[in-house]
């Protein structure tokens, strides 16, 4: 009973935000083509939203979202331009999502010694020999790793504060790998099939849009039918009990951060493709949008709560404001306005309907 | 009792020693849980008890002293790995994850899988036999616990145990939460565990209880294991002579009080859910008992009164002021409140002992607007001294306190805010007898000296030796209050349960 109340909030809400903007904006709002582009709308966010919710299940937050995805365009674009195969630059922009999710995790279990010798080696490594000196000086900060992750003790950290200074970081990293520039693939032919992810035209659906689905599904079976998943939320809702029966917690949030910020690595090669560039500015306060679709789609913040499909209707919800107000042709802020409502509107009627089940 | 093999000792402790700094936290525990038994572990808030269990269950490492498990040497490195060899705890604040059900907070860490995915046939068909084993096959196991009642999540946490293959299981204080069925119910099932050949420890601040189920003894005192031996060899005044170290007399005192003008009045007062309805008068100089079993309204009725909760219909007057009002307005009367949830409404957990002290009367306290940590602290130190406070200094954590502390903190805030009528919720739950001996020696001055006093206890003894008057509420609805004299615990008991009497 609670969990069909739970699923149908948030669908129930997208129904309505849709058929008010059907009735609004009519025919151009309920084209199919327009159907078609509202999901692909969703891809980017919606991609990065279904890692967050495995996140925030496990009682975690990731506000770097955006400076990842931004850190993504760059090193997918970088490998392009080096003359990569397409395949090669999207390994390279999920890979970088993957990176930064295990350093966040590494910091957030308490190896913020070790990730920090590791990323300031390969960081001087860089500076000084560009991506060879960067191999070295990984080396060398792996090294010292070893050596001082004996001495010093383990120091977890909030994922709040970890992904607060990833935000900065990232987002600095990113601008620094252009050199405040973006990075352009050698065009037209260089970017092969990576430049068709988004186009909106094409197949039943958009390529974009059915790898979205993939990940989500992928993600719905590991947090609700596996033990990673059941542990996952777990932690979210009891850590110590967690620790207690033995769930091996620091491992457990480590493939958190690496499964769930890489899902950010996958929607920076959905936001390359679709911008055909690296861009160190792109995805700014996709972090925001990110967590409001998976609080929208019923995820606590306090961990425990959250489910995949939920966080695709919040994603979804947020698409079809941003849309409908365009096409009935209102400004920009009224539709910030708008998507700030709904999420706290949404909040409030989860937290009604959680009184009422009491 | 001819039961399982010789009642070799399973659980044996020596010479456990613990210091923290300068201060001993145990200076050589024995300790031995034996199979098919129940031992009862008793002592003051303070006596060790918790660094104890932080030994046994391997949270923390002693300095010197011996424990073994059957024959083998037994010192585990963390509470996983306690659990691993079959000692499990059942601690007082239940430690389930609430958002997962029951099948899956006793599978928890170890699912069964089907290659990559979980098999969600065989996780139930483990929960239904590991319920079965404690008798409650008919718990339902496919919603989160957190809807499940603190009986029920109790015995959640036992089948956990008992499915992880336990065979000592140390129970800290619990039935603090249960209602009384439910801790008789509980205690039938620590005798079938018993039969069953596990080791149990119980520990408990509820003598009644300790001489209901447990077959032997240990008393800790000071850190010290002062006292153990067979249940049957005492009876409760020795055992509490033994933990507190002198004998305390009579626990319940009652100077004569003379009963004046009615500062408060109730009348057919119905809340949002509960109360249903309570007509009642407190007085000066008094102190009125609310009874009732847990859940009847007693708590709403208080927070009604405080303003905490809604009042639907009814009339209140609190002095002049007539119609609820603001729990800022009732300070503002003299009228303060001491909340059954110490940890999660009383108290700020993570603010000194003068910070928590001193809440109410800020304002009071405040010279231009401000209130320096100093004057707070400055004013706090006579109340730490009135209720003698065991901590460091005034800006001590109110976290780091025993319970017993805890609650002399709680207190004495209505103290510092020089309060005339007091509402008290369960102001003994979970405290050691010391401490109770000395919160109701407060209650009885107070009342004494002509505040009045409205008191909720579960506990019925507590309420028949401290009060004037006695009320019993039952499903949201009062009876009348009658004179403690007249009225006994199975009469209350009778009116409580929805019977007639009292």
């Amino acid at each position: 009973m609670r969990s069909i109340l739970r699923r149908a909030g948030p669908a129930l809400g997208l129904i309505a935000a849709w058929a008010l903007f059907a009735a609004l904006a009519g025919g151009s709002f309920v084209a199919l083509a327009n159907q078609r582009l509202m999901l692909l709308q969703t891809a980017v966010v919606g991609t990065a939203a279904v890692g967050a919710t495995l996140i925030i299940v496990s009682g975690g937050i990731d506000l770097s979202v955006g400076s990842t995805i931004a850190l993504g365009t760059m090193a997918g674009a970088i490998a392009l331009r080096a003359g990569l195969s397409p395949a090669l630059a999207a390994l390279a922009g999920v890979g970088t999502g993957a990176l930064v999710g295990a350093a966040i995790g590494a910091m957030v279990v308490g190896e913020v010694v070790r990730a920090g010798a590791l990323a300031a080696g390969a960081f001087v490594g860089w500076r000084a020999g560009g991506s060879g000196g960067a191999v070295v000086g990984l080396a060398a900060g792996a090294t010292l790793a070893l050596a001082a992750g004996r001495l010093v003790p383990r120091l977890p950290l909030s994922p709040f504060i970890v992904t607060l200074g990833m935000w900065g970081a990232m987002r600095g990293l990113a601008k620094g790998l252009g050199d405040n520039q973006p990075v352009y693939p050698p065009s037209p032919g260089g970017t092969g099939w990576l430049a068709d992810l988004m186009l909106p035209s094409g197949g039943i659906l958009p390529a974009g849009v059915w790898i979205l689905l993939a990940v989500a599904a992928l993600f719905a079976v590991l947090l609700r039918h596996t033990r990673f998943g059941r542990h996952a939320f777990a932690i979210g809702s009891n850590q110590e009990t967690a620790r207690l029966c033995g769930v091996d917690v620091e491992r457990t949030k480590l493939l958190v951060y690496g499964l769930g910020v890489g899902c950010a690595g996958i929607a920076s090669v959905l936001q390359l493709s679709y911008l055909s560039m690296g861009d160190p500015t792109t995805a700014q306060g996709a972090e925001l949008k990110v967590i409001a679709a998976a609080v929208i789609g019923g995820a606590s913040l306090s961990g425990g709560e959250g489910s995949i499909l939920g966080t695709l209707l919040g994603a979804l919800l947020m698409t079809v404001v941003d849309n409908g107000c365009t096409k009935l042709g209102l400004d920009n802020w009224v539709q910030e306005c708008v998507t700030g409502a709904i999420i706290v509107l949404a909040v409030t009627l989860d937290r009604l309907r959680h009184r009422a089940l009491k | 009792m001819g039961r399982m093999g010789e009642n070799l000792p399973r659980l044996s402790m020596q010479g456990i020693a613990k210091r923290f700094g300068a201060t001993v936290a145990l200076d050589g525990v024995d300790l031995e849980a034996r199979a098919g038994e129940v031992l009862a572990l008793v002592g003051e808030n303070g006596a060790g008890k918790s660094t104890l269990m932080k030994v046994l269950s391997g949270a923390l490492a002693p300095d010197s002293g011996s424990m073994k498990l059957g024959e083998e040497p037994y010192a585990p490195r963390s509470p996983a790995e306690a659990h691993a060899r079959g000692v499990a705890m059942i601690y007082q604040e239940l430690s389930l994850a609430p958002h997962l059900t029951a099948a899956e907070n006793i599978a928890l860490g170890r699912e069964p899988v089907r290659g990559l995915l979980l098999d969600s046939q065989a996780l139930r068909e483990r929960a239904r036999a590991a319920l079965e084993r404690v008798g409650h096959a008919d718990l339902p196991i496919d919603i989160p616990v957190a809807r499940l009642s603190p009986a029920e999540r109790q015995i959640v946490e036992i089948a956990r145990a008992l499915s992880l293959g336990s065979r000592v299981l140390v129970l800290d204080e619990p039935t603090s939460s249960l209602s009384s069925s439910d801790v008789a119910r509980l205690l039938d099932l620590l005798r079938g565990l018993r039969a069953q050949g596990l080791a149990v420890v119980y520990i408990s601040h509820v003598l009644e209880e300790v001489f209901a189920v447990a077959d032997r003894y240990t008393v800790l005192r000071d850190g010290r294991s002062v006292a153990s031996g067979p249940i049957a060899g005492v009876d409760a005044r020795s055992l509490v002579a033994h933990m507190v170290g002198r004998d305390v007399g009579e626990i319940y005192p009652r100077s004569a009080r003379s009963p004046g003008d009615v500062v408060a009045r109730i009348e057919n007062l119905a809340g949002v859910r509960l109360p249903r309805a309570a007509s009642l008068e407190i007085r000066r100089g008094e102190v009125l008992g609310l009874a009732g079993l847990v859940g009847a309204g007693r708590t709403e009725l208080l927070r009604a009164l405080f303003g905490l909760d809604p009042v639907l219909r009814g009339e209140i007057s609190v002095l002049a002021l007539r119609g609820p009002a603001s729990p800022r307005a009732r300070w503002a009367q003299r009228v303060g409140m001491v909340s059954e949830d110490r940890q999660g409404e009383g108290l700020a957990l993570s603010l000194s002992v003068a910070d928590n002290l001193c809440l109410p009367s800020l304002r009071a306290l405040s010279r231009a607007g401000l209130a320096t940590p100093r004057a707070v602290e400055r004013s706090a130190a006579p109340w730490i001294d009135r209720l003698r406070v065991r901590c460091r200094s005034p800006r001590e954590q109110v976290a780091l306190l025993s319970g017993g502390n805890q609650q002399k903190v709680a207190l004495a805030r209505l103290l510092a805010a020089d309060c005339d009528i007091l509402l008290l919720d369960e102001p003994t739950r979970g405290i050691d007898v010391a401490a109770k001996a000395e919160i109701y020696a407060l209650i009885d001055e107070l009342a004494r000296a002509g505040r009045a006093v409205l008191l909720v206890s579960s506990y019925l003894p507590e309420l028949l030796g401290l009060c004037d008057r006695i009320a019993v509420m039952s499903r949201g609805r009062l009876g009348p209050a009658r004179p403690a004299a007249d009225l006994d615990a199975h009469g209350i008991l009778l009116a409580a349960t929805g019977g007639e009497a009292a």
